[in-house]
């Protein structure tokens, strides 16, 4: 554990206080963007700021140089005040090359910073991007934004002259120029990204000196050059004390099923077949094998759910990753889960669809097929996380409920919770509620479909218990005995128990949080990766004096029993959501209220502007 | 609790023990009942506590034989028993697992699952019951059905060549593969004791009668006469010879064309012989063609190679023993961190 408290060093230029700034790395897909995104963060945790990130990134491994669709980028919103979400509009873009800036120039704000790297608007990049002429030479450019037009590509080789690296391995550096002028520019410190470099090239000292080098000629180069008149500061964030970290959605799942295995001291079985963008838990799962976490790549999305289902009738914890046309193929094995009344957990990282779709983009349009896309009646625990730390109470949440009821539990996280990373004050995992793990071992009254009271949960027996040897299997079972029935009134019954089953784990749900007063004009109802769109567009509501009010729903089926309550204490209730309207079709049929959708499918987070609008036409809407 | 009582270890069981309380309801007169019979009154020799014994199977006709066995069972879905049988063992290697499958779960939708518990070489023991026919399903033809089948889904005959599922298993590298008939009931509970006590993925294609829908499709093993002709009895060691005693034929190898000969006519060291831990002979023998040549029942190979979960599970020890048991306070607050006070 290193430890450090916020230095934010002293510039020789005049520094003006930002309460946030939005910036955005933009570049070629071999360019290194992610990297400088992941550490400009690194370096804004340090010095204090709350922060959200928006990797966005093409799904082709090595897209073409130069071209739109290879573009990759990196964006964040750093603040001195409670940082909901990555940002709508740019106060800062960096682009890397012609394809990069025709791509993300109309995300930036009018009288917006934009750094261009001269050496990259040549005429074969300028081809591939589809400019007829030069954007350098383009005045408007210049008068509609901070225009600095640098040669980043040779600055960085003139500074890393005498180095014995070749043309190609200094042109790489290019990206820590980038990154040095921009720490520069928002008075970022540079440790953090220097003590990386040295951990990350311990192998090479050439390729450490030369990043080195690169970073501090861009931060130099800020301080130095004539060009920039001002930079900014961004004081620490009010954030509760404490120890924290930055966080992503998929390594916070990992780890709370980690904290579940050593709280229960079970085995887990993760199953998974490669699928973006799921795939990072398992191969964060996979360096964590202390923790009796037992990673199997299946040969496809209906072996990995089998594999867990196997698992979890073993009595280990069973869990698989996937995103949505993965959850189509465990649709079946699912509902062997329901049948069969065993505790397994699966995460479905939505991306957007229908089919292959648009697999590295976020989305929210699975719901859905989790509450229903099975065959016949198939209910099963619904949960969502709300932002990327929450991911690991979510987790944790899900095994909890899935051994204690004995059900089939799905996780809806989203691709941008999945990439996205946000400063996560670290809790203690002793201080995390107790899994109830029971496994009968009497056989004095045993049967396989006896029910405990509370939970309807049937016994969880591990094979290898004697004197319990039973079978179970997907075909209907009688009540009690657990005996194959083809009798009409036992499967009425136990279609009734099965659905029963779930709706009981609503008394594990906690009074629903309101954001704002309990009556009012406007309840707006999120769910997922809309929590930081939802909250900041609600609280600029607020400050503009609506009577307006934000819940978010963690809890997806069953719902939170005091929801229905609420609802009915605003005159209009609306629902944004990246579908087109999945969970305001849900409240309207379970509350009969007349909620409204706002729908935005478009690949990316909603922005705050568009739920802000939203919200004021809803209020000012007098019907 | 009666946990100590029952302990495991001591008790002598019988074919009783393995017998469960419910009705069997395979069409009288099936092959499975004969194959339930013999797998019931092998277990006791296999020395395991019943407690530790899982039946997992699919769907279809054989896989309602977890049901009749009076030991852990889980009757899944369609297909999919090697991957739940894999995530059993992942958790339990403590159990002995046995995976109960047919022609059309094993070869057709699970035909991929069946690939890959083979190559892994999972330790499990596979029943893979062949009766060249879908029964439950009332009549169509599998993927075993011999080209040409005409059934209620091919009324002018199927238009699809047959799977080998013997060549199949040991095309993916299964390292113990062997073929038994459910009429010769001293065979197969001589083959499956030894799939029982094979070290990895053990695969067993049962020549099976359904004698509702594909009635004697195994006549040439069945059949008195023709049995005599055409069946091969594997003996690892001993030429491969067949037929009546006096007229008997053997089978040579030139390279790796196999021909039947007159046993009497060719000296005896040109005989070809079977040695069952050479997979690739096994797969020239598993591969010919009947009636033309004989087919070959017994042990096609045994050969040894990693368990999947022991290399796994391996790893899991080592990481332990390197580094201690994980703890998760200690992970959440490694790498960077920053206090806020």
């Amino acid at each position: 554990m290193s430890e450090t408290t916020a230095t934010v060093p002293t510039p020789a230029k005049p520094r003006r206080i930002l309460d946030r700034a939005v910036v955005r790395f933009a570049g070629d897909s071999g360019d290194g963007m992610q990297l400088t995104g992941e550490q400009f963060t690194t370096e804004a945790a340090w010095a204090g700021n709350d922060i959200a990130t928006l990797p966005n990134f093409p799904a082709e491994i090595r897209a073409p140089a130069g071209t739109l669709f290879g573009v990759s980028s990196f964006q964040l919103q750093f603040g001195s005040r409670r940082v909901y979400t990555p940002g709508d509009r740019l106060d800062c873009l960096v682009a890397m090359n012609p394809a990069a800036l025709k791509v993300h120039l109309p995300d930036l704000k009018e009288g917006g910073l934009l750094i261009l790297n001269t050496s990259a608007f040549e005429k074969k990049n300028l081809d591939r991007a589809g400019y007829a002429t030069n954007p350098l030479d383009d005045s408007a450019l210049g008068e509609r934004y901070r225009l600095h037009k640098i040669d980043i590509t040779r600055l960085t080789v003139d500074a890393l002259a005498g180095l014995p690296l070749n043309a190609r391995e200094k042109d790489r550096c290019k990206n820590f120029f980038a990154l040095g002028l921009v720490s520069w520019i928002y008075t970022r410190p540079i440790e953090p990204t220097l003590d990386w470099i040295k951990k990350r090239f311990t192998k090479s000292a050439d390729v450490a000196e030369a990043n080195t080098r690169a970073l501090k000629a861009g931060y130099h180069f800020g301080e130095t050059a004539e060009i920039f008149a001002e930079c900014y500061g961004v004081e620490p964030a009010e954030m509760p004390p404490g120890v924290y970290r930055s966080m992503t959605g998929n390594r916070a799942l990992a780890w709370g099923i980690l904290a579940a295995a050593q709280r229960t001291a079970l085995p887990v079985v993760y199953g998974a077949y490669p699928i973006t963008p799921a795939s990072d838990i398992l191969h964060e799962l996979s360096q964590h094998k202390r923790f009796h976490v037992r990673t199997f790549q299946a040969e496809d999305e209906i072996a990995a759910v089998g594999a867990v289902i196997g698992a979890a009738f073993g009595g280990a914890i069973g869990i698989c990753g996937t995103s949505g046309p993965g959850l189509a193929l465990k649709s079946e094995g699912i509902a062997l889960a329901v049948m069969a009344e065993l505790p397994i957990v699966v995460f479905d990282i939505q991306r957007g669809g229908p089919s292959t779709g648009l697999p590295t983009k976020t989305e929210q349009g699975d719901l859905l097929q989790a509450l229903y896309g099975r065959n016949s009646e198939c209910p099963v625990v619904v949960l969502a996380p709300a932002t990327p730390g929450d991911c690991f109470f979510i987790a944790y949440e899900a095994i909890r409920i899935a051994v204690r009821y004995m059900v089939p539990v799905i996780v809806l996280s989203d691709g941008y919770l999945a990439n996205g990373a946000e400063p996560w004050l670290i809790p203690d995992p002793t201080k995390l509620p107790d899994i109830d793990v029971r496994f009968r071992t009497d056989p004095e009254g045993f049967h396989p479909y006896a029910r405990e009271e509370a939970t309807l949960a049937r016994p969880w027996v591990r094979p290898g218990t004697p004197g319990l040897e039973h079978r179970i299997g997907g075909l209907e079972k009688q009540h009690i005995t657990g005996n194959v029935s083809y009798d009409p009134d036992n499967h009425d019954l136990m279609v009734r128990l099965r659905a029963e089953k779930v709706r009981r784990v609503a008394q594990e749900i906690p009074p629903t949080t309101i954001n704002g007063p309990a009556a009012g004009d406007l309840l707006v109802v999120g769910w997922g990766g809309t929590y930081g769109t939802v909250t900041a567009a609600v609280e600029d509501a607020q400050a503009s004096g609506l009577v307006v009010a934000s819940l978010h729903l963690r809890h997806l089926n069953p719902l939170p029993p005091d929801l229905g309550q609420i609802l009915h204490q605003y005159r209009r209730v609306l629902v944004p959501e990246i579908n087109s309207g999945q969970l305001v079709r849900v409240l309207r049929a379970e509350y009969l209220v007349d909620a409204v959708g706002f729908n935005r499918v478009r690949g990316v987070p909603l922005t705050t502007q568009d739920v802000l609008e939203a919200i004021h036409q809803m209020v000012e809407d007098k019907r | 609790m009666s946990t100590g009582t029952n302990a495991p270890q001591a008790r002598r069981y019988t074919k009783k023990d393995f017998e469960s309380d419910q009705d069997v309801r395979w069409c009288p007169g099936c092959g499975d009942y004969a194959i339930l019979s013999a797998v019931q009154k092998m277990m006791p020799d296999l020395g395991i506590p019943r407690e530790q014994i899982v039946f997992v199977s699919g769907i279809g006709c054989s896989s309602r034989f977890p049901y009749y066995m009076n030991t852990y069972g889980f009757h899944t879905i369609h297909g999919r028993a090697p991957a739940i049988a894999t995530g059993l063992r992942l958790a339990r290697p403590d159990l002995k697992v046995f995976v109960v499958t047919g022609d059309g779960d094993g070869l057709s939708i699970g035909g991929n699952h069946m690939l890959h518990v083979l190559r892994r070489n999972v330790n499990l023991t596979i029943l893979l019951f062949n009766n060249r026919i879908y029964g439950l399903t009332k009549g169509q033809y599998s993927p075993t059905s011999e080209l040409g089948k005409v059934t209620k889904s091919t009324p002018l005959g199927s238009a699809d060549r047959p799977v080998n599922p013997c060549a199949f298993a040991l095309g993916v590298g299964a390292t113990f593969v062997a073929r038994t008939v459910d009429r010769n009931i001293a065979h197969m509970e001589e083959t499956l004791k030894r799939a029982a006590a094979h070290r990895g993925a053990a695969f067993v294609e049962i020549l099976q009668n359904c004698n509702i829908y594909n009635d004697l499709a195994w006549n040439l093993l069945y059949d008195r006469e023709s049995k005599i002709q055409h069946e091969l009895r594997l003996e690892h060691g001993k030429p491969l010879l067949f037929g009546p005693a006096d007229d008997r034929k053997g089978l040579v190898l030139d390279g790796v064309r196999a021909r039947v000969v007159r046993a009497a006519e060719i000296p005896a060291e040109r005989l070809w012989t079977h040695d069952e831990h050479d997979a690739a002979a096994a797969l020239v023998l598993a591969s010919l063609p009947s009636p033309e040549f004989p087919v070959p029942i017994g042990v096609l190979a045994e050969t040894e190679a990693p368990v999947y979960e022991d290399l796994l599970l391996e790893q899991e020890q080592r990481a332990v023993s390197d580094r201690g048991a994980g703890d998760i306070a200690k992970l959440l607050v490694s790498g960077d961190t920053w206090t806020i006070r």
